[in-house]
């Protein structure tokens, strides 16, 4: 056993040493921490599982109705915490440690959580010496709380559902005085005077500080050439969850790897710090541009989330006792009776704030979903022409060139909704301006694209310059809303512009002022069809320590250490509700992001960052933004294209049929790259690319349809097959193709001269219709299809009903009014559903005046009905039904039209070979009630 | 049925106040209007199906080929014909039609659109003849320059290659002078250096003589020095008042060291000295003179000094990078100028040993050299001569080699510079030469290609001009320029962009390019079909 055991662990170690070594060019990884280098990281992972130090003070707990208190002693320094369990609405529970009495208030993450979470009673089952046993409501789930040592299990009948420091690695750095020349005596008098307990503790720390104050660079680290001041000393905590039964974890994005989170024993854990990295290396835990601290995990039972709310640099540890078995150790398990139950381990650490977990329940994917939902928020509901295509490059050189690249869609008949400008386009990267040769008149520019339907993105990123010609730059001066330095004068560093300040958006008054600069009248040159893309907002400060700010600089009283994963998220929610106020809270946001954290779904887009032009970078997209789906984020795309680097025609081909099934569509280009607008490559590569683009607008009412859907429930847009196949074990680990909601399943070919790619169609006796053929396929089985250079691999799931618009035209606004194609793709038993939603597609009226209009369709008993899914709701649109096409139908002898009371023929084609019956012209409008019989 | 009633449509179209109706459903060209018959079937035009004539342009798509729907946009392959009365007309795809753009400018395409879309075909058109006519002037001005270009291109080739002609002929007679010149050089080279050698072998007896007779009178005026008594002898104790004589060097000459010196005899006499005379003589001072300094040895700088002069002087054709062809020349000119100049001290050696410069060469001797060098200069001139011819032959075959175009119009360009100053930069276009970039505010030039080839459209290549390999870009590749040309009455470089990073766009227009108007397709108001 353990020699297969070994041998494989050693293969898989061959095959990531290769994988590093054969990346073309990769990132500088000496300007990046490893958990080593980061001394609060080093110091908690030396700590190994064991018996834990701390003890349960079971004759301190309060239980109010829906809260529970019990303090917690360290036996080692007898520090005392404060433990608060609370059972929330929804099946979720929350632990939050802190200090009992801390020397100061430690941070807790605001405007993260949409509000305080609505609780449930909880009650106390039993209780005695060794713990108290809590009732968490309905389905015979309890929670435990054991005295010696302290550990928590929730269980659901008689198993353990998840378990919290049973490795014993809930360890948390007291705040503390520093006992040297630089400690202040004033303050450790009045704190020593005010309480003997804590006076005596204070001696245990003492020892303790004394001791690892010169080994473990507690009071100030060095990374590089950068200097760490450490005023608060150690601060890092760590807890650790079990979870039995579990192999499969997912989540915590943002990494470019595997959909499935690997094992980090051996390796550096999972890091979450938001870093603006240069040439990103695939396949590892190093910290990319945002985080989201939620991670998944499922097995056939049960899916469950777990969320750790902080925003200080954090690593996650993920080992497993199933690693590296190979199935036929697992099979040697199975007969030789060594039953040691399947598990997952994983540890948090963080540098610094309280420790605050929220645990989803589940039970199904969807529960966790409208938990996270419920705690963090949905998908804002973007503009409907942002699910369109948009076309980027660093950078459109001038007004002229825009012009001419508008045209060049026009001239090969290729829609798109949106161009962006990057950087360059502003006046010496003074965002809110513009180059006053290259961009003169935006407004004519703006005015242009309007008259086209079409709209434009420029970017605004949150470094200002230091200018004092410069008028953002002197009201945030004035206004004293730039982030500080230790010393308290304004922090800068350098970025873009040369020496910029960082304005201080964890600061509500500097948002509500930075808002207020996208009024029209304040953004010169803006319109209504200009929007917004925030970039470097991790925030990216090139002579930084890891390219980013210091932690020793504030933000108000608080260090940037404490706010560091969550200040992207400040910004991009300042933009967008900038956007939002200049039309009077009328019209919805569209903003990009590259930073993000728990909750950033509720402003906009997010999008991989500064990928290449290679292959595999073509294939991470996929489990990228799978990943960020899991955790809330639907709105994700991948630069197509690749960033860096020239691609060859093939994989810009490749990437474009990818991206067109990906929520978030943006070609974008690197300024040392050639042109690669999608007509420089031969009119037969011309005619691949506005192919795929062109499928991608005629699905629109579908993602649409998707994305209220998201906004509503928390349902991600784009996601693991697992997700609606929770029992099917072969999906679990899937990440080269993904459901596009539970109807698409999208298998792009993302190999190099591929010729055939095998997709896995899950379902037992479920069908699925190839979307290009309709040639219909059996569920639960790997389907080799042969492809070509056209080919995109898409099936549709029978059993369901799909909304197109084919009638493709030049943007999403010219499709307004179209009329319908409705694909009926019918399950085994002859039955399908689905729904149809239309609003404005831009403003909030959906929203606040229920202008809208969501029909269920339904097929079944030979009979498509379309009826009222919103009977309060008014909107009324002239698209109309002009076809409906039913896969895997046999032929009727009359098919006849029900609407208003009135029958009337409908004339049909059938076509036998693959049993596709065809509805000519139906007509009635898109909003009506009416029901089509075949008879 | 539909929301939409978008049955058969007439078009009225209005063509200069004469009112023409014409039945044919909306987005037929009049091309095609038999194809659309009313009230009979109508085949799709692919001939896949024929189906009742109230399907066309029923706002639903029954072809495949999207014929069944010229006026709407049901078919997603269609196209749309707009009539453009007053203007041009053109076809747009489907996808435009009611799409709230407007696109025709006659506003047939916004038929139900909501679209307010104002009839802009008579100011188009209008402004199409204008720009057509003005066109249509540079062209015809532009076509006549063209001539004159050709002209003077085939007027200057021809030049050109009877010159080449002409200069090959004379290339011919100047390799024939060189060859003859070597010979007659040769021949007179032969004597010249056998007189020398026998003038030069004349001296150097003469001189060992003349150093014979120097010694011994050295010697003689020594012996009498050293002979303080006068008695003809040169006595131990007289050559020890000579201390430098001193063999080992401790300052005193002792009577064993003099009395070695002296052969063991005690005194000689002036024949018997000459022994003595041979072991002093190297460190003997006379009394009488004053102390000569000791020979200073030439550093051995002193030898390049020469050199370097030559370094200073300007060598107008040749470039740095030739330096090592420069030292080569720099020694064959030492040579030349050795044997040139009238053998003096020209040796430094031989100057120091020698008092006397070596004779001048005999009338006849002389003679012969002088023939010689006239010879050399000669030849010389003549090589020197042929050199020139041959660059002059090779500037000019390269010129010719250059496709200046199918009747050489672009000649006049070669060797020419047009600039372009913007707000940052002065671009410069240096035709068949290179394309280059310079800061407007000062800092140093960029090359931005040079001359790679004409790479226009297949049909006409010499639309566009391709420059390469230029100054390399920072992580990127070395910068190119693509130079767009259009028919102008002026050539003048018109605008300078970079589409992409180091792929420069120039726009220049110049007569060559302009085609002969054709004068049958005058812009009238010709194109519509009404």
């Amino acid at each position: 056993m353990a020699v297969i055991s070994i041998g494989r662990m050693g293969l898989l170690s061959v095959v990531c040493v290769s994988l590093f070594f054969s990346s073309a060019f990769a990132v500088d990884r000496g300007n990046f921490k490893t958990c080593d280098q980061s001394a609060f990281c080093k110091r908690q992972r030396a700590l190994k599982p064991g018996q834990s130090p701390y003890r349960a003070l079971l004759e301190t707990l309060e239980l109010s109705d829906s809260r529970l208190t019990l303090q917690l002693i360290n036996d080692n320094n007898k520090v005392h915490l404060l433990l608060e369990l609370y059972r929330l609405q929804g099946n979720m529970t929350r632990v939050k440690i802190n200090e009992l009495k801390p020397l100061k208030p430690r941070f807790e993450v605001p405007d993260v959580l949409i509000a305080e979470p609505p609780t449930e009673p909880l009650s106390v089952l039993s209780k005695d010496d060794n713990g108290v046993v809590l009732s968490l409501g309905a389905e015979s789930q309890r929670l435990i709380v054991s005295a010696r040592p302290f550990r928590l299990d929730i269980m659901e009948g008689p198993e353990v559902l998840l378990s919290l420091n049973s490795r014993g690695l809930l360890a948390f750095e007291h705040l503390r005085l520093r006992k040297d020349t630089q400690a202040q005596p004033d303050g450790a008098e009045v704190k020593e005077s005010v309480d003997g307990d804590q006076q005596q503790a204070e001696g245990e720390k003492d020892e303790d500080g004394e001791r690892d104050k010169e080994e473990d660079g507690l009071w100030e680290e060095t990374f590089k050439s950068h200097t760490d001041t450490k005023p608060n000393g150690p601060t890092s905590i760590s807890l650790d969850f079990s979870l039995p039964g579990v192999e499969h974890v997912y989540g915590i994005p943002e990494h470019a790897d595997n959909l499935k989170l690997k094992t980090t024993d051996g390796g550096d854990p999972y890091r979450l710090y938001n870093l603006d990295v240069f040439q990103y290396e695939l396949y590892n835990p190093m910290a990319l541009y945002g985080s989201i601290p939620v991670m998944l995990a499922h097995n056939t039972q049960r899916t469950m989330g777990i969320f750790w709310l902080n925003a200080a640099e954090t690593w996650v540890d993920i080992s497993s006792n199933t690693a590296g078995k190979t199935v036929f150790g697992k099979m040697l398990d199975f007969v030789q009776g060594s039953s040691e139950t399947p598990q997952t381990d994983v540890r948090w650490i963080s540098e610094s704030g309280i420790i605050d977990v929220f645990i989803m329940l589940g039970p199904k994917p969807s529960d966790v979903f409208s938990q996270y939902a419920s705690l963090t928020g949905t998908q804002s509901f973007p503009p409907l022409a942002s699910l369109g295509y948009h076309q980027c490059r660093w950078n459109y050189n001038d007004q002229e060139d825009v012009k001419s690249v508008d045209q060049g869609f026009d001239q090969h008949d290729i829609p798109y909704d949106f161009i962006w400008l990057d950087i360059e386009h502003a006046d010496g990267k003074r965002y809110f301006t513009w180059d006053p040769h290259k961009f003169a008149q935006p407004k004519e520019m703006l005015q242009g694209l309007m008259e086209k339907r079409r709209k434009m993105v420029a970017i605004v990123d949150p470094h200002i310059k230091v200018d004092s010609g410069y008028k953002i730059h002197n009201e945030i001066t004035s206004k004293d809303f730039y982030v500080k330095n230790k010393d308290g004068r304004n922090y800068e560093g350098w970025c873009w512009p040369g020496n910029s300040g960082y304005p201080d958006f964890t600061n509500p008054e500097m948002r509500a002022w930075w808002a207020s600069m996208f009024a029209y009248d304040q953004y010169e040159g803006s319109m209504e069809n200009l929007f917004t893309w925030n970039d470097m907002n991790e925030p990216s400060v090139f002579n930084g320590p890891e390219v980013t700010m210091h932690k020793d600089a504030l933000h108000g009283k608080w260090e940037h250490r404490e706010i560091h994963n969550i200040y992207g998220l400040y910004v991009q929610r300042a933009t967008a509700e900038g956007q939002i106020q200049r039309s009077g809270g009328v019209e919805r946001a569209f903003v990009l992001t590259r930073a993000f954290f728990a909750g950033s779904q509720r402003y906009g887009a997010v999008w991989t960052g500064d990928n290449a032009a290679e292959w595999d970078h073509l294939k991470i997209s996929i489990p990228m933004c799978l990943s960020l789906g899991l955790v809330g984020f639907s709105f994700c795309g991948a630069d197509v294209g690749g960033f860096f680097k020239n691609p060859s025609t093939e994989l810009l081909v490749r990437w474009y049929q990818t991206g067109a099934y990906q929520p978030f569509f943006r070609a974008h280009a690197h300024l040392d790259t050639t042109r690669r607008e999608p007509w420089l490559f031969g009119p037969e590569n011309t005619a691949l690319m506005r192919e795929a683009i062109r499928q991608r607008y005629a699905l629109l009412p579908y993602w649409y349809q998707l994305f209220y859907q998201a906004h509503k429930t928390g349902m991600p847009v784009m996601r693991p097959l697992w997700v609606d196949y929770p029992k099917d074990t072969a999906t679990f680990t899937i990440d080269d193709e993904f459901l596009i909601g539970s109807d698409l399943l999208a298998h792009p070919v993302t190999e190099e001269g591929s010729r055939g790619v095998t997709a896995y169609l899950p379902g037992a006796g479920e069908v699925w219709y190839d979307v290009h053929t309709f040639q219909k396929h059996n569920g639960a089985q790997n389907l080799y299809i042969p492809v070509t250079l056209s080919s995109i691999p898409v099936f549709q799931r029978g059993g369901s009903i799909i909304p197109r618009k084919d009638r493709v035209r030049r943007s999403s606004a010219c499709m307004e009014n179209d009329p319908y194609t409705l694909y009926v793709a019918l399950s085994p038993k002859k039955f399908a559903k689905g729904e149809l939603y239309i609003d404005d597609g831009h403003s909030f009226n959906y929203d606040t005046k229920k202008e809208l209009i969501h029909r269920s369709l339904t097929f079944a008993n030979n009979a498509l009905t379309s009826s009222n899914l919103c009977p309060d709701c008014n909107f009324s649109t002239s698209s109309w039904i002009e076809k409906v096409l039913i896969l895997g139908a046999s032929k009727p002898s009359k098919v006849v039209l029900k609407l208003d009371g009135k029958e009337t023929p409908v004339e049909f084609e059938f076509d036998a070979s693959m049993s596709v019956l065809t509805l000519r012209k139906p007509g009635m409008n898109a909003g009506a009630d009416w029901t089509l019989l075949l008879q | 049925m539909t929301c939409l009633h978008l049955l058969l449509t007439l078009v009225f179209a209005v063509s200069f106040g004469t009112p023409v109706e014409i039945q044919r459903p909306r987005g037929v060209p009049l091309t095609k209007k038999q194809f659309y018959e009313e009230n009979k079937p109508f085949t799709c035009l692919d001939g896949s199906r024929t189906i009742p004539f109230d399907r066309v342009n029923d706002d639903y798509c029954d072809c495949k080929d999207g014929s069944d729907e010229p006026g709407t946009a049901a078919c997603p392959n269609g196209s749309f014909h707009c009539t453009n009365a007053g203007y041009r007309p053109m076809f747009i795809p489907s996808s435009r039609i009611n799409d709230g753009i407007c696109d025709c400018c006659d506003t047939t395409d916004e038929y139900n659109s909501g679209a307010k879309c104002e009839n802009t075909c008579k100011e188009l058109g209008r402004k199409e003849r204008e720009v057509l006519q003005k066109m249509a002037e540079v062209t015809k001005e532009g076509f006549l320059l063209k001539q004159q270009l050709i002209e003077e291109a085939k007027k200057g080739q021809q030049e050109k290659q009877g010159k080449v002609t002409e200069m090959q002929d004379n290339k011919k007679q100047l390799e024939e002078k060189v060859e003859a010149l070597r010979t007659v050089k040769e021949t007179a080279e032969q004597p010249e250096k056998e007189a020398k050698e026998r003038h030069l072998k004349a001296w150097e007896e003469q001189k060992a003589a003349i150093r014979l007779e120097k010694d011994k009178a050295k010697m003689a005026e020594a012996f009498l020095e050293l002979d303080d008594n006068a008695d003809g002898f040169v006595s131990v104790s007289e050559l020890q008042s000579h201390a430098e004589l001193d063999p080992d060097a401790d300052g005193t000459l002792s009577d064993t060291e003099a009395q070695g010196l002296m052969g063991g005899a005690e005194q000689v006499d002036t024949s018997t000295f000459e022994s003595v005379w041979t072991n002093i003589k190297d460190k003997y001072h006379s009394e009488s003179l004053p102390e000569e300094p000791a020979p200073v040895e030439t550093p051995p700088d002193e030898v390049k000094e020469p050199v370097v002069d030559n370094d200073s002087e300007p060598y107008p054709e040749d470039d740095v990078s030739e330096e090592e062809d420069d030292d080569d020349d720099d020694e064959d000119d030492y040579h030349e100028d050795d044997d040139k100049a009238a053998p003096t001290n020209k040796t430094p050696e031989k100057s120091h040993e020698d008092e006397e410069a070596m004779p001048t060469y005999d009338a006849e001797t002389q003679t012969l050299i002088d023939a010689a060098q006239k010879a050399r200069d000669d030849f010389e001139e003549a090589e020197k001569a042929l050199r020139e011819m041959d660059d002059q032959i090779r500037n000019i075959e390269k010129e010719l080699s250059f496709d200046f175009g199918p009747d050489a119009e672009f000649t006049y360009l070669y060797s020419q510079c047009y600039e372009l100053t913007t707000s940052e930069y002065i671009y410069r276009l240096c035709p068949f030469n290179r394309v280059s970039q310079k800061p407007k505010y000062g800092g140093s030039e960029t090359n931005l290609g040079s001359w790679g080839s004409w790479s226009g459209p297949e049909n006409n290549k010499y639309l566009v001009m391709k420059y390469e390999h230029g100054t390399g870009c920072w992580q990127g590749p070395n910068r190119s320029t693509t130079v767009k040309l259009t028919c102008g009455k002026e050539t003048v470089v018109t605008s300078t962009s970079e589409p992409s990073r180091c792929e420069y766009l120039m726009e220049f227009t110049t007569p060559a390019v302009c085609q002969e108007p054709d004068n049958t397709d005058l812009p009238a108001h010709g194109h519509e079909e009404l």
